[in-house]
């Protein structure tokens, strides 16, 4: 086998290392058919090679003064060829929804519809500025606005701030407007009730802006308990950050009582809407007492997670916050919509507590999520949270009797949360579990969260897989369980097998942290007289 | 509907299975006077043929940049992307891929962003990047919270140079972490001295080369001044081309480098989504925001990536984490890292000279226009014009003529006596027939 620089791993002739396993044969290249090794661009680009053909400069005398780059930097270059071929290359060591079933759980990874891909780059969306005239952009601002309008209809909220870039800047906003608002009324109130099935951003969000954390613990049940919340209120209390359906995948039977409670005390209720595609067209936040809430475009509303980006982060208002909304925000004047940028373009009772980014959000994110809305409709809406919630308790239903169910007295909402009690004694973990999945042909199951139950798997299937699908899912899930109990450890703890790579060294990773690229060092003296 | 596989039967045979009798069973746990018995009033679902129909005609509203002779800048730019570019990130395995939480079938995503991390690096000049953040703007504000955390104090010096939104963004996070900002007033002339503002109090000193009215900043004296102060020098930049003729910031001293990555890969999509760059030293690593890809190898001794040095993290240290960012840019990334593959040192170089060329003959043919008078001595592809009269009134009218010529300053900065100024950019997207064109209409309108 040959590593990247062309130097053979290992002595010429030798056996495979340990734990290669006996199927697969040794190749010259390391290579196996359709999976290739590749290089990183540093070790197959060169510095002078270019795959753009541009004019060549007249030659002007430069205005750079004195701050000309000295030396140009080092970033090799490949021909579109060669770059064609080491992108998509790279592509076919993902995993993907395109290829399979992926029920990472909170996540949503549902189908993304291409439609949405080919409307997001229309010329007059994609290839318009958000500085240039206001007067040449009306259909830019008809999009934001009709895009607000529906998730306003949808959560049963009053207004909505479209800037934040993705959840956890959703969350931002949203606690920065409670902060505003409670600064209005003249107090100061610096905790934030967070149950501990919460995402982890949540708690990050309110320690960003000076807030402390309170935990709500879970009752036996995986829900939140009205009268916990109530004995931690308090008039230093700001808000509640409640994730409903919660992480659990279980609907808040106490929400509305919650809401009371929370508002009874003077403090404002932040739902955070990472699940709102369990409910769409079921119930709206605003009708449960919600103040704010986020609503992941790219969860709910199908916009191409991207390999972990870009999201967005849209946050609906009660009227009590509404006022706050950060600028940008556009504003109705006889259905007409007008974009208001800065402090002076405000009218009396707008009192925007400030500005999140530049420009007006994830424009790119908004022609997909409202192309998504428009398809869909009101009915496709409610069905697509209805089959969501079919398919993870006809998952849950299959899988009820051979896995732990932390907390069966709940119907499951979008994604049911099992955790490792099933492989007590059998020496496999939740870890072992999941990449034996991988094995099989299948993205693992959110694992180790939420952190309330031991060693957790959250599997939400989505309502974009067929009956099939999730048949032959169901019935991988038994045969790895009952594989499990056999005492077959080596398929789990010796797994992922047949993956571009085997298990990674996490640890070596992070104790000498290698970010970049270095050139390679001589390998001996011999070379490095050469 | 098109997009669900579930049919009838499908339903009514999985809700036996289950064992309910209808599907509002599942939802059991919503206040029965909660659940919704009608559909809320909004369209019902269309095919594909209508919503084109739809989109299209609000799409056809909009001007789009590449109809006009076009030279709005200011923190986004109109640059020519390779088609390669949009047609790679569209793969299947890229596009609908989640956060590479499972390095083994993620791979490609991780190889990517390392050699993006590695991009970045050498371009700032600095020795570690992150994996991206929202955007420059969110990304500057991640930066003074950084320096913050490092120094241990909470004053931000900001120079007037910032491009308006992003000093914005700085202040609205300062203000609600109860931190401290001296923000200077908008320097046109880029003859501010930010030397006399930076203190033992501060934390960290903010400053944008190109500015935001395209002055170059020499960094090297401020970052003298900020350390010996024990304070922290944050460069930023909107315009990423500028690197390939500009001395990075890395080799000026600068301790944080962070900016938009738009210009290269990545469309101006009306602000978003871009994708924000962040770079620093090797010793500030651990007070880094954001994602991280390293290097290792698996358990067969091969190399491969995974994502590291989590426990800076939400999901790990929650409130203790770095920074509440989850969901960054990947898909930004990906654009930003194929495109600049694909140009390469010396296609790199050449666009931005072309573009720094653009620049110098627009200024030369707008500056001959009576009346009009560039500020900037030097510039990279971006300068500011004084305008007889309202320069808002100046980009309307130049509007109505079919040539989007800027953004008036006062668009963003009111009421700050900056009425008759225009930022204008040129890039390699413009000819000859535009800059005439432009200085025409230009000497027709004031």
């Amino acid at each position: 086998m040959l590593n990247d620089q062309g130097r053979p791993t290992r002595p010429e002739g030798a056996a495979p290392a340990e734990g290669t396993p006996a199927a697969t044969p040794w190749t010259f290249t390391g290579n196996r058919a359709l999976r290739v090794e590749e290089p990183l661009i540093f070790e197959i680009g060169r510095a002078e090679t270019t795959g753009v053909d541009l004019p060549a400069p007249d030659g002007l005398a430069p205005r750079l003064g004195r701050l000309a780059r000295k030396a140009a930097p080092d970033l090799p270059g490949l021909t579109e060829p060669e770059a064609m071929r080491h992108y998509v290359r790279l592509s076919r060591s993902n995993y993907s929804i395109d290829t399979g079933l992926y029920p990472l759980g909170s996540c949503t990874m549902k189908h993304n519809p291409r439609l949405n891909e080919k409307m997001a780059r229309l010329p007059g969306f994609s290839d318009v500025h958000p500085l240039q005239p206001v007067s040449t952009v009306p259909g830019a601002l008809d999009v934001i606005a009709d895009l607000g309008g529906w998730l306003c209809r949808l959560t049963g909220m009053d207004a909505v701030a479209m800037s934040p870039k993705a959840g956890a800047h959703g969350e931002l906003c949203g606690m920065m407007a409670i902060k505003a608002a409670i600064r209005a009324r003249g107090e100061t109130r610096n905790v934030v009730l967070v149950p501990e099935s919460a995402h982890g951003t949540n708690p990050a969000t309110a320690a960003l802006i000076g807030m402390t954390v309170r935990d709500v613990p879970a009752r036996a049940d995986g829900t939140v308990d009205v009268e916990a919340v109530k004995a931690l209120l308090g008039p230093d209390v700001a808000a509640i950050m409640l994730t409903n359906p919660n992480t659990c995948g279980i609907f808040e039977p106490e929400v509305a009582a919650i809401a009371e409670a929370v508002h009874a005390a003077g403090a404002y209720f932040y739902a955070d809407g990472a699940n709102f595609n369990a409910i769409v067209g079921k119930v709206r936040p605003g009708d449960l007492g919600v103040d704010a809430m986020h609503i992941n475009l790219h969860k709910t509303f199908s916009t191409p997670h991207g390999g972990g980006g870009p999201g967005a982060g849209p946050v609906v208002l009660s009227s009590r916050l509404a006022p706050f909304a950060p600028l940008p925000f556009i504003r109705l004047d006889a259905g007409r919509p007008v974009l208001v940028e800065t402090e002076a373009g405000t009218a009396p009772g707008e009192t925007p507590f400030g500005r999140m980014t530049a420009f007006h959000g994830q424009m790119g994110m908004f022609t997909r999520a409202l192309a998504y809305m428009l398809s869909h409709g009101t009915d496709g809406l409610r069905q697509a949270s209805e089959d969501a919630v079919l398919a993870a308790n006809y998952v849950r239903a299959g899988l009820a009797d051979l896995m732990t169910l932390p907390f069966p007295d709940h119907p499951s909402m979008h994604e049911v949360l099992f955790d490792d009690g099933f492989l007590k004694e059998t020496g496999i973990t939740t870890l072992d579990f999941a990449k034996a999945m991988i094995d099989e042909g299948y993205h693992p199951m959110t694992m180790y969260f939420p952190l309330v139950v031991h060693g957790a798997m959250l599997i939400e299937p989505t309502e974009s897989e067929s009956k099939a699908s999730l048949d032959l899912f169901v019935a991988t899930l038994r045969d790895l369980v009952l594989s499990a109990k056999r005492g077959e450890t080596e398929r789990f703890t010796q797994a992922p097998r047949f993956a571009p790579r085997r298990r990674l060294d996490e640890t070596r990773a992070a104790r000498s942290p290698k970010l970049r690229w270095e050139k390679p060092k001589p390998w001996t003296a011999a070379e490095a007289a050469e | 509907m098109r997009y669900h596989p579930l049919t009838a039967t499908d339903r009514a045979e999985m809700l036996a299975r289950i064992g309910v009798p209808a599907i509002d069973a599942l939802f059991a746990d919503v206040p029965a006077d909660k659940l919704l018995t009608d559909l809320i009033d909004l369209p019902r679902m269309r095919g594909e043929l209508e919503v084109e129909r739809l989109m299209g005609r609000m799409a056809a509203k909009n001007v789009p940049a590449s109809s006009v002779p076009f030279f709005v800048g200011a923190g986004a730019y109109k640059h020519h992307v390779p088609a390669t570019v949009d047609h790679l990130i569209q793969r299947s395995e890229f596009l609908t891929s989640y956060t590479p939480y499972q390095p083994e079938i993620t791979q490609g995503t991780l190889q990517y962003l390392f050699e993006f991390q590695t991009q970045v690096a050498e371009l700032t000049g600095m020795e570690v990047a992150n994996a991206s953040m929202y955007d420059g703007s969110t990304a500057t504000g991640e930066a003074v919270l950084m320096a913050h955390r490092l120094t241990r104090r909470n004053k931000a010096v900001v120079s007037g140079g910032l491009h308006p939104q992003y000093r914005a963004v700085v202040e609205t996070l300062s203000d609600m972490a109860e931190d401290r900002v001296q923000a200077l007033p908008p320097d046109p002339l880029g003859t501010e001295d930010i030397l006399a503002a930076i203190d033992r109090d501060t934390s960290c000193v903010v400053v944008q080369s190109p500015s935001f009215y395209g002055h170059l900043i020499d960094l090297a004296p401020i970052a003298e001044k900020a350390h010996a102060c024990g304070a922290l020098l944050i460069a930023v930049f909107t315009e990423v081309v500028s690197l390939g003729l500009i001395e990075p910031p890395g080799r000026q001293g600068a301790d944080i480098v962070v900016g938009e990555g738009q210009s290269i890969g990545n469309a101006l999509g009306f602000g978003g989504p871009y994708v924000g760059l962040m770079a620093t030293r090797q010793k500030f690593l651990r007070q880094m925001p954001g994602r991280l890809c390293g290097e290792t190898v698996d358990a067969e001794n091969r190399r491969g990536f995974v994502l590291t040095l989590s426990t800076r993290e939400q999901h790990i240290r929650r409130d203790k984490a770095t920074s509440n960012i989850c969901t960054n840019s990947g898909l930004c990334c990906l654009a930003f890292t194929i495109h600049m593959t694909l140009l390469g040192s010396a296609g790199l170089e050449r666009l931005a000279r072309l573009n720094h060329e653009a620049a110098i003959k627009l200024a030369d043919a707008l500056g001959r226009v009576p009346g009009v008078q560039v500020l900037n001595d030097g510039f990279f592809n971006e300068f500011t014009l004084r305008v007889p009269g309202d320069a808002a009134a100046v980009i309307e009218r130049l509007a109505e003529r079919g040539i989007l010529g800027g953004l008036a300053v006062s668009r963003l900065e009111p009421g700050r006596g900056l009425d008759d100024l225009i930022v204008v950019a040129a890039t390699e997207v413009n000819t000859d027939e535009d800059r005439a064109a432009y200085a025409e209409a230009l000497a027709a309108v004031i």
